[in-house]
């Protein structure tokens, strides 16, 4: 099995930042004082303009890995840089360029949603003039021009998570931290949302968003680190990581008592590439699908076993996950 | 190369410190202020509440009845100005800080601004002690004026304009101390068992002096820093009631401050950076 490695952010010299890359982080490591690696000698590398993804399940590290780069964790080995700037070194420099959501609401609940805006502005230096301007405009930019005057507490869940992504983009961020944006937003809110981030990254908006819905990585990022257990496992283009499965389809098959002999069978039906087990039963790699299920069907009957089950799909983010853990995205 | 890559496009990019400093730490006042202009009238009655009933009751109503003892409007202006003044820090500081560390999160939020963590945590003491002296400009006339008997004051100056500052100070450092040491599930616990004795014996009704005939009270009660609050205006007000020596006074509220500001600002980074 191969998996794409594509590192663009080859070490450079060891304490200068590649200057390719508007964040790169180096051997980044958290251990906290429990006694979790959260993040395990981490290297990222992602450039102007990037829309990058963090995939991975709860506890993988990536809240984490965003609370180092913005400054809110210390790390406790390895470096890191924004825009070439060492976030260790020069906090203050880096949050004036770095936007965040964070994976909670964290909105001024005494402010209106203008307010929020117009405030956050000011905290990070616009002149009042300017703020007022900014707000408006931000407003606009998430789809709240007729909220501006509502408490904080009188906008649904996903207008809140939109004015959340609004107010870190007030001071125009070099760069736009999303930590779990979308989690517990409903279907409508998401796609609304995901319209809202494509916009952003056609503007050129650098954006690190991490993730554990396997679509909303294949949807928005052009690049996806899969991460688990403080490391990462894979990086590429969803594309890329799809591919790198080897199979154009996958089969499904839940069957007892699965036998030596039936594994065997399966992968000597033509065009398929190999069999594993997986935790929602076997699962078949295969070539282009044509004519392929009832083959698979009728290798499987022949060795005298009960099929339960059988679907077809093709690969996604989550197969790659699966083929690398052994476990499901989602718990 | 620093700050040139910080200065990239948009708008942003001002001068670092101290510049850099104070404009963050200016703004979030223009919004503590906002706030604090909305929500004006319930401030101002809560602020005033509890002393106004205090000197109805002691110094007007009791009076009238022919109950109550002579001279206690005379003790309580000092008491109640400096016991106000440090339930302010609790009710306005330490309460919205324990929501704002653990329901809503906004401190999250505040400290991605472009301004150190400690800077933050002064920003919140500096709002704090300038509520803390609209509360004194309250109280103060309320427990004048609402006496059958209006106090007889000896007003000394120079005490007067340094241990109201200082009491504010301390009633700000204490209320980011409480604020980020206490969790939610603590917060009416904290109330029974620190903030209500931290009030009733802080020589507010009594002057500290009278307490030599419970000698263990008054030495347990030189750990309460409103004690020297409450002697301290005891002095610039009414010293013929005797009071507690001045040395003692600003060393007991300058202590007080040091410690609660140094203690705040430390529990307040340590909740904020993991
Ligand atoms: N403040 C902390 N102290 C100790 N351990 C922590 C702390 N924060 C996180 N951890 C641990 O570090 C690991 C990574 O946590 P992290 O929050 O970074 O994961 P995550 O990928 O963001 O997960 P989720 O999808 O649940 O948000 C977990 O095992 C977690 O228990
Ligand atoms: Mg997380």
């Amino acid at each position: 099995m191969t998996i794409p490695q594509a590192q663009r952010g080859r070490p450079g010299p060891a304490d200068l930042p590649d200057e390719r890359l508007t964040i790169e982080t180096r051997r980044l490591t958290k251990l906290y004082p429990g006694g979790t690696l959260a993040v395990d000698a981490l290297d990222l590398g992602v450039e102007k303009g990037e829309f990058f993804g963090l995939l991975g399940p709860n506890g993988a590290g990536k809240t984490t890995t965003i609370g180092m780069l913005t400054t809110r964790v210390v790390p406790t080995g390895g470096e890191m840089w924004i825009a070439g700037i060492n976030v260790r070194a020069h906090q203050q420099d880096v949050k004036r360029i770095i936007g965040v959501v964070t994976q909670f609401n964290t909105l001024d609940r005494r402010l209106t949603a203008w307010e929020n805006l117009y405030h956050h502005g000011r905290y990070f230096g616009l002149s009042r003039a300017e703020a007022r301007k900014e707000a408006t405009r931000v407003l606009e930019l998430v789809r709240l021009e007729e909220r501006g005057k509502s408490l904080v507490d009188a906008l649904s869940g996903g207008m809140q998570q939109r004015l959340l992504i609004g107010r870190a983009l007030v001071h125009r961020p070099e760069v736009l931290f999303l930590d779990e944006p979308t989690t517990g937003i409903d279907p409508q809110g998401r796609l609304a949302l995901w319209d809202i981030l494509l916009q952003l990254h056609a503007q050129g908006q650098t954006i690190l968003l991490t993730t554990h819905y396997m679509e909303e990585a294949e949807r928005l990022c052009q690049r996806v680190a899969i991460m688990d257990n403080g490391k990462i496992l894979a990086m590429g283009s969803p594309d890329e990581l799809k591919r790198s499965v080897g199979a154009e389809t996958i089969i499904t098959l839940r069957a007892e008592p699965v036998t030596p002999a039936l594994v065997a069978a399966l992968e000597n039906v033509s065009g398929v590439r190999s069999v594993e087990e997986g935790p929602r039963g076997l699962q078949v790699l295969a070539g282009a699908s044509r004519g392929l299920v009832p083959q698979v069907a009728e290798a499987a009957l022949a060795q005298d076993v009960q099929l339960i089950d059988i679907a077809v799909s093709t690969p996604t983010l989550e197969t790659v996950f699966m083929r690398l853990t052994g476990r499901e995205l989602r718990e | 190369m620093t700050t040139e890559a910080a200065a990239s496009p948009g708008l942003r990019a001002r001068p670092t410190l101290p510049m850099g400093f104070l404009q963050p730490f200016m703004a979030m006042m223009e919004r503590d202020f906002r706030v604090l202009k909305r929500d004006m009238v319930p401030f101002m009655v809560r602020t005033a509440m509890q002393p106004f009933l205090f000197v109805f009751v002691f110094t007007y109503v009791q009076p009238k009845i022919g109950a109550g003892a002579p001279g206690f409007q005379d003790v309580l202006v000092p008491g109640l100005i400096a016991s106000s003044v440090i339930f302010q820090g609790i009710q306005a500081v330490a309460i919205p800080l324990v929501m704002e560390f653990s329901q809503t999160r906004e401190i999250e939020d505040r400290v991605m601004a472009p301004l150190p963590v400690w800077g933050v945590a002064l920003q919140k003491m500096t709002f704090a002690f300038l509520q803390s002296m609209i509360v004194v400009a309250v109280v103060f006339p309320l427990v004048y004026i609402v006496p059958v008997n209006t106090p007889k004051l000896h007003i000394s100056i120079l005490a007067l304009i340094t241990v109201i500052p200082l009491g504010a100070f301390l009633s700000a450092a204490m209320g980011l101390l409480i604020g980020t040491a206490v969790n939610p599930r603590q917060i009416t616990l904290v109330f029974a068992l620190i903030v209500m004795p931290l009030t009733f014996l802080g020589a507010v009704y009594y002057p500290w002096s009278q307490l030599e005939a419970i000698r263990w009270l008054q030495v347990l009660t030189l750990l309460n820093p409103l004690v020297y609050m409450s002697e301290g205006l005891r002095g610039a007000l009414t010293p013929e009631y005797g009071h507690m020596s001045y040395w003692a006074v600003y060393g007991g509220l300058i202590f007080c401050c040091a410690a609660c500001t140094w203690g705040g600002i430390r529990m307040f980074s340590k909740r904020v950076l993991s």
